[in-house]
């Protein structure tokens, strides 16, 4: 296969200046995520310098047949780790002709919240714990798994090493290095409780850039799972019985709670957030009841509680913030499945906008 | 699957200053290792510029749940040779969050003994001959050996060649360059006497340095062996009846010992030795009376003996040292599932600061 991979390794940049960009969007389902790519004649670092687009929208669920044009706006660029040289992935979020975002397109609403002066003003900070689950091709059962079998029970895997523990750690190095290529603050990787799990973090990112950032780098691993011939699942609870499910912890702050006397303020927020927690539950993803069980380290769906360094709690605030009078804290409730332009905008609007 | 390969051997330096940590920590078991990695600014030089962190020891029963946070101090430094570029792996202890040191944490008590004034004063050096074993994934059974079946008997198997006598060399070689690579003080490698056995030497190293090289080495051979598709293993006594077990042999030396008439300081440290053979069996590893039975190149658990290349001893002094009138000799007795630090710590105080 080395002529296919030389020909994938080519080095554009010495024979001409045009680049590949790579233009990525979210489907119908609001989870699955498409691309297409297209010749433009010169490298580009400006999304707003790149052009519109669109796609078949009858083919994703998101349009009808006869009116099928759904329009791609470039919103933010990284470097492409796959082509490599001036060539780019291009995030977008979808539109109607009109110039209307499509249902599906949460990323619209998020915008109109992180631009609001009050909201623009704490400079929302987010860290985001996306845990995933590695499944075997053929059959829908965890990689390292015996097929018709269980492994040995949890305790051995979480942060594990050798061929007994850890299953797939080629796919999150790769994905590690791919991210940290692009452009994407990817600030860390952990093997998880469950054998076959894994999680990464983005983050600090400011407002919007966090749902960007998230989004693109759930792109990258889908696209380096699919060269290891593995399946990503964002199930919230992939397999029943004694094992851990997958969430998307979203850590926040503002520039009140990273100041002197943030500690009372990141109390005041989090009474917000237990006030609204039906609301939160319901946009923090499908499925998610299967997972909020009070064991496995969450707490009940129906239940809202916090605590420090407690994880079994909905929120928890680190020891080190406790300490420092000041820092940032741990929203729990999200599932794996969640849309972090909801998760973070929805935040931000809870504890800065909204008046209990 | 060269695609991956490209991904993992991205070399970061060209487009960012960011660099992978990988926090290497002992579970709660002893002997479990754990690893998780975080982005930080590079290029880093030394563990002092490292910030702490910490892990959810609910997880490796080191914690409990609504208390789980256990912070790891960065305590050296290597290269990491799977990431490369200028990415690092850090060895670390544990602690509460007040700042004690988790039961678990042997490397604490090892670093107050080495800071003895009159150990510093001693400057100790330690070899340690690792032995481990390496056993199929799907059946706990050495690779090369067949699945309901033994191979011919002990015999052609140490520092045997070829493929009806030596079994993993591929695993076996590459630990050698990627700890050399990492900048552990690996000063050799053999075959061992059970088909399916290998050991791997590193020293000489001063006082606490020994128990951090030695614990990296593990966790890059566990690493290692995870690629190939192996299981690790550092079980003493890993098959019943006429084949060896496996030792982690403990050379030491200290100032006065390497210094002329050190015989003689070396005659009176292996005295005071046999005062506390039972102290030291105790530490010296679990399953080791299955192990030290008094054949297969042991001395029985029970029995404390000494004498000049003698491999059925507990204690045995190389011709050249007697020769010389000065040099080091070996503690056969560990097991290769002993923790250096604590193997280490204990021998520097019996033979420095213990008065018979």
């Amino acid at each position: 296969m080395s002529l296919l991979s030389d020909l994938r390794n080519l080095n554009l940049s010495e024979t001409t200046e045009k680049i590949i960009a790579e233009y990525i969007w979210i489907g119908g389902s609001g989870m699955d995520l498409r691309s297409k790519a297209r010749t433009l004649n010169a490298p580009v670092t400006d999304p707003s310098k790149l052009p519109k687009w669109n796609y078949d929208g009858s083919s994703t669920g998101q349009a009808p047949g006869e009116d099928s044009e759904v329009i791609l706006c470039p919103q933010a660029i990284f470097k492409d780790p796959f082509r490599r040289g001036n060539n780019i992935l291009v995030m977008c979020d979808a539109y109607t002709p009109d110039g209307e975002p499509i249902p599906t397109n949460k990323r619209f609403n998020a915008e109109k919240i992180f631009s609001h002066p009050d909201v623009v003003a704490e400079e929302p900070w987010y860290g985001i714990e996306q845990e995933y689950t590695l499944l075997q091709k053929e059959v829908t059962w965890p990689i390292g798994w015996p097929v018709g079998g269980f492994p040995g029970p949890q305790g051995p895997y979480y942060c594990g090493i050798g061929a007994d523990k850890a299953f797939g750690r080629d796919i999150v190095d790769s994905h590690y290095k791919a991210c940290l290529y692009a452009g994407i603050n990817i600030s860390g990787v952990n093997g998880e409780v469950m054998p076959g799990q894994w999680e990464f973090q983005v983050g600090p990112v400011v407002g919007i850039s966090a749902g960007d950032e998230l989004w693109v780098a759930r792109y990258i691993l889908e696209r380096i799972t699919e060269i290891a011939g593995v399946v990503l699942s964002f199930d919230p609870k992939p397999i029943q019985g004694d094992w851990n499910g997958a969430g998307a912890h979203t850590n926040y702050s503002t520039k009140s709670m990273r100041s002197d006397g943030g500690f009372a303020v990141i109390k005041k927020a989090i009474e917000k957030l237990e006030l609204k927690h039906k609301e939160h539950i319901a946009a923090y993803g499908e499925g998610n009841e299967r997972r909020l069980t009070g064991k496995h380290e969450t707490a009940d769906i129906n239940t809202f509680l916090w605590g420090v360094a407690n994880r079994g709690a909905s929120v928890r605030i680190g020891r080190d913030t406790e300490k420092a009078g000041k820092g940032y804290f741990e929203d729990r409730r999200p599932a794996s499945n969640m849309d972090p332009y909801v998760v973070t905008s929805m935040i931000a609007e809870t504890t800065i906008l909204w008046q209990s």
